[in-house]
């Protein structure tokens, strides 16, 4: 199998995840759009990696991870301090920032 | 030339005084007044010593310089902060602070009442030292220095009661004319510095020797200005009259004695510029002539006893400048008349503030007479004033001032004759408003109140006034007595005595006509005043109009060069508004309606954020693929 096909599936997988970005309103929708923009630049990354038969892409993608990781807690610990103040996990309720 | 270490406590010891009485403040009330006055009388006597000091040496060791530090060091410009005594500068010295001296010790009476004597003798001991400074300087920007320094000093004494707005408007009419005169001196010394490279009295003397005529009549022109400016001569003259705002002993000292005659002081210190152009001295005589006569025809129609006399000082300038565009020998006459009017005009003054001081501060002539009786040693001492600036033989105007008449004349040719005509003139005018003050001050019957009770002013008053008295008598006599002067100044000025000239008239005929025509004078204004209505009287000639209302020269000064002025301040100002003002209101406006635009791009909703994002990084990303690619 030709390896650019995993670049190809990587890019559909980030394309998808940004439309969910732009369109949907549920909070934790959005959160898993963004993992799934996270995870395919991980899949891009680990091709790299192949193509040019070094590790580089690899330590690349597990820096990724750690970070998405701790963008999980954060962003989940605030998205229910959200839900629970204000009974909504819409994000274009949470627009008390503007003027 | 010798060098001396003691020159510049000359200037240190009143400058220190006026430092230290101001900033002391209340506390040296009680005794500033004395303090300043001992140092002031401390600074002529050292002025004494190295009058005595230059007196024992012969030739050039009589000159003596001082480096104080070097002042100004950039390129091709070299200025050191020293100070050049001479036989010129020894007689404006001991002028200075001898009559300085008298004029404190007579403001301490003077002042007696007022609450901010100390403030005022501080002024007064600032002057002494700018003065000074003026006379020492060995160039162009010490002098400078000092020149600016007396017009300060000057503006602060004019307006010293500037709680009447009255007089100080006047203040700042005499600083503005001032200022106008320091814009010639300076162009002067820029004209100096790029013609001979020197600001030096020393440097642009030898440069002057093989400089182009038309630069040395420029520098000629401008410096003339300056004079004009500071000394009131045509066409700066209009401050002098206002400026007798000022309290009577600053009158005497800086608007009589010393300041307005720098004018006269940076002619004659200039004599190389002057002795080498000869246009430049025909500006000179026209500027004298003009202020002679002006100044004696505004006396004529004056009222008030102080604007009077400033009439007159601003006439006898004229005359003192007119001697310094004769030529060399002029000079040594102009500045003996300098000298001799210094004691017989700041005489006269510190009369007149006695008067005011008997007449509950008085100043209308025509609410005067009769107070010779009440007022002896006053009338006394003004009368020798007046005998002498008359020219009466033998008292000190008859030796200066006939000298300059006589001098004029024997310019030769037409305009020997107009110029000697124009002195001759201006005796006889001068003859007239002298009795007229006279006659309307002292004799006479009374015409006071019966309620101001004239007396004769304290010892502190009248002694100076003495003193200056016997100045008025002897002055002329010891100046001129073997030509003492005039050998004194050779060394400055390069008078010589064959230079004369042919003689138009002899110096008797010269002096009998003179004679003659001040007794026309004066007899014409003891028959004319002998009643002397209270108010002046409305139906006068056309002239004493005029001479009332200083030739129309307020109005002049007000027309051609007031109003355009604040028509193009106006404008300025107008411009300042619109334009430039306009310009950073419309940067602010556009700033803000670009950010009202901008704003509703943030509207709170994370996603619109996030398709920013997104096309930010898109743009950013086909740009970095055009590139590369």
């Amino acid at each position: 199998m030709d390896i650019s096909n995993y670049l190809y599936l990587s890019v559909i997988l980030f394309t998808i995840g940004a439309l969910g970005v732009l369109i949907r309103r549920n909070a934790i929708v959005i959160f898993m759009c963004i993992e799934l923009m996270l995870n395919a630049s991980n899949l891009a990354l680990v091709t790299f990696s192949r193509i040019h038969g070094n590790l580089d892409g690899q330590v690349a993608s597990f820096f990724t991870m750690v970070v998405a990781a701790c963008e999980v807690v954060v962003g989940l610990a605030i998205i229910v301090t959200i839900y629970r103040s204000r009974r909504s996990a819409s994000v274009d309720d949470a627009s008390l920032l503007k003027n | 030339m010798r060098t001396s270490s003691h020159l510049v406590y000359l200037i240190a010891l009143p400058l220190f005084s006026s430092a230290l009485l101001l900033l002391l403040g209340r506390m040296a009330d009680k005794w500033g007044h004395i303090f300043a006055t001992l140092i002031s009388a401390s600074a002529f006597g050292v002025g004494i010593s190295e009058f005595m000091e230059m007196h024992s040496h012969t030739g050039a060791n009589r000159a003596a310089t001082q480096k104080l530090f070097e002042w100004i060091s950039v390129g091709n410009l070299k200025v050191d902060a020293s100070l050049l005594l001479d036989q010129l500068s020894i007689c404006f010295v001991l002028l200075i602070t001898g009559v300085g001296t008298l004029i404190h010790i007579y403001s301490i009476a003077y002042m007696d009442h007022d609450k901010d004597r100390r403030r005022f003798f501080a002024y007064l001991n600032f002057f002494i030292a700018a003065m000074l400074l003026l006379v020492l300087g060995d160039s162009y920007l010490n002098l400078y220095v000092g020149w600016e320094g007396v017009g300060l000093a000057s503006y602060l004494l004019i307006g010293f009661w500037n709680h009447n707005p009255t007089y100080a408007v006047a203040a700042k009419k005499a600083f503005i004319a001032n200022r106008i005169g320091d814009v010639g001196l300076s162009l002067a010394i820029m004209i100096c510095f790029t013609q001979f490279g020197a600001v030096s009295f020393d440097g642009v003397k030898a440069g002057a020797s093989h400089a182009s005529p038309a630069a040395l009549t420029a520098i000629g022109a401008m410096l003339l200005l300056a004079a004009a400016g500071k000394s009131a001569q045509f066409p700066l003259q209009s401050w002098l009259g206002d400026a007798m705002a000022g309290p009577t002993p600053v009158s005497a000292l800086i608007h009589a004695a010393t300041m307005v005659t720098a004018g006269v002081y940076l002619i004659t210190r200039s004599n190389f510029i002057f002795d080498a152009s000869s246009t430049a001295r025909i500006l000179v005589v026209t500027v004298g002539v003009i202020t002679l006569l002006f100044g004696a025809i505004v006396g004529t129609a004056k009222d008030d006893i102080k604007k009077a006399l400033a009439a007159s000082t601003m006439s006898q300038i004229g005359y003192m400048i007119l001697a310094t565009g004769l030529g060399p020998v002029g000079y040594a006459f102009a500045i003996m008349h300098l000298l001799t009017h210094g004691f017989f005009k700041a005489g006269m003054f510190l009369g007149a503030g006695s008067v005011m001081h008997g007449m509950d501060d008085e100043i209308n002539m025509r609410k005067f007479g009769g107070l010779a009786r009440l007022m002896p040693i006053t009338a006394v001492t003004f009368g020798l004033g007046y005998l002498a600036i008359l020219g009466v033989p033998p008292f000190a105007g008859f030796y200066s001032k006939d000298k300059i008449i006589e001098t004029a004349f024997n310019q030769g040719g037409g305009k020997g004759i107009i110029l000697g005509g124009a002195a001759l003139l201006g005796a006889g005018i001068t003859a007239f408003y002298m009795t007229r003050v006279v006659v309307l001050t002292f004799a006479g019957a009374k015409r006071w109140k019966d309620g101001s009770h004239p007396h004769e002013s304290s010892v502190l008053m009248w002694g100076p006034m003495v003193v200056l008295a016997i100045g008025s008598i002897a002055s002329g006599f010891l100046l001129s007595a073997g030509g003492a002067l005039v050998n004194w100044l050779q060394p400055v000025v390069n008078a010589s005595h064959a230079e004369g000239g042919k003689e138009l008239m002899k110096p008797l005929v010269v002096s009998v006509l003179a004679l003659g025509i001040v007794v026309l004078g004066a007899g014409y204004a003891i028959i004319k005043y002998r009643t002397v209505p209270e108010v002046a009287p409305e139906n006068v000639s056309i002239f004493t109009k005029i001479a009332r209302k200083d030739l129309y020269q307020d109005i002049f000064n007000d027309v051609v060069l007031v109003k355009p002025g604040t028509t193009l301040t106006a404008g300025l100002v107008a411009t300042d508004h619109n334009v430039i003002d306009g310009a950073v209101r419309l940067v602010g406006w556009l700033i803000s309606e670009v950010s009202d635009v901008l704003r509703k791009l943030q509207n709170g909703y994370v996603r619109t954020y996030a398709l920013m994002m997104f096309v930010g990084v898109f743009i950013g990303a086909l740009i970095l693929w055009v590139v590369t690619a």
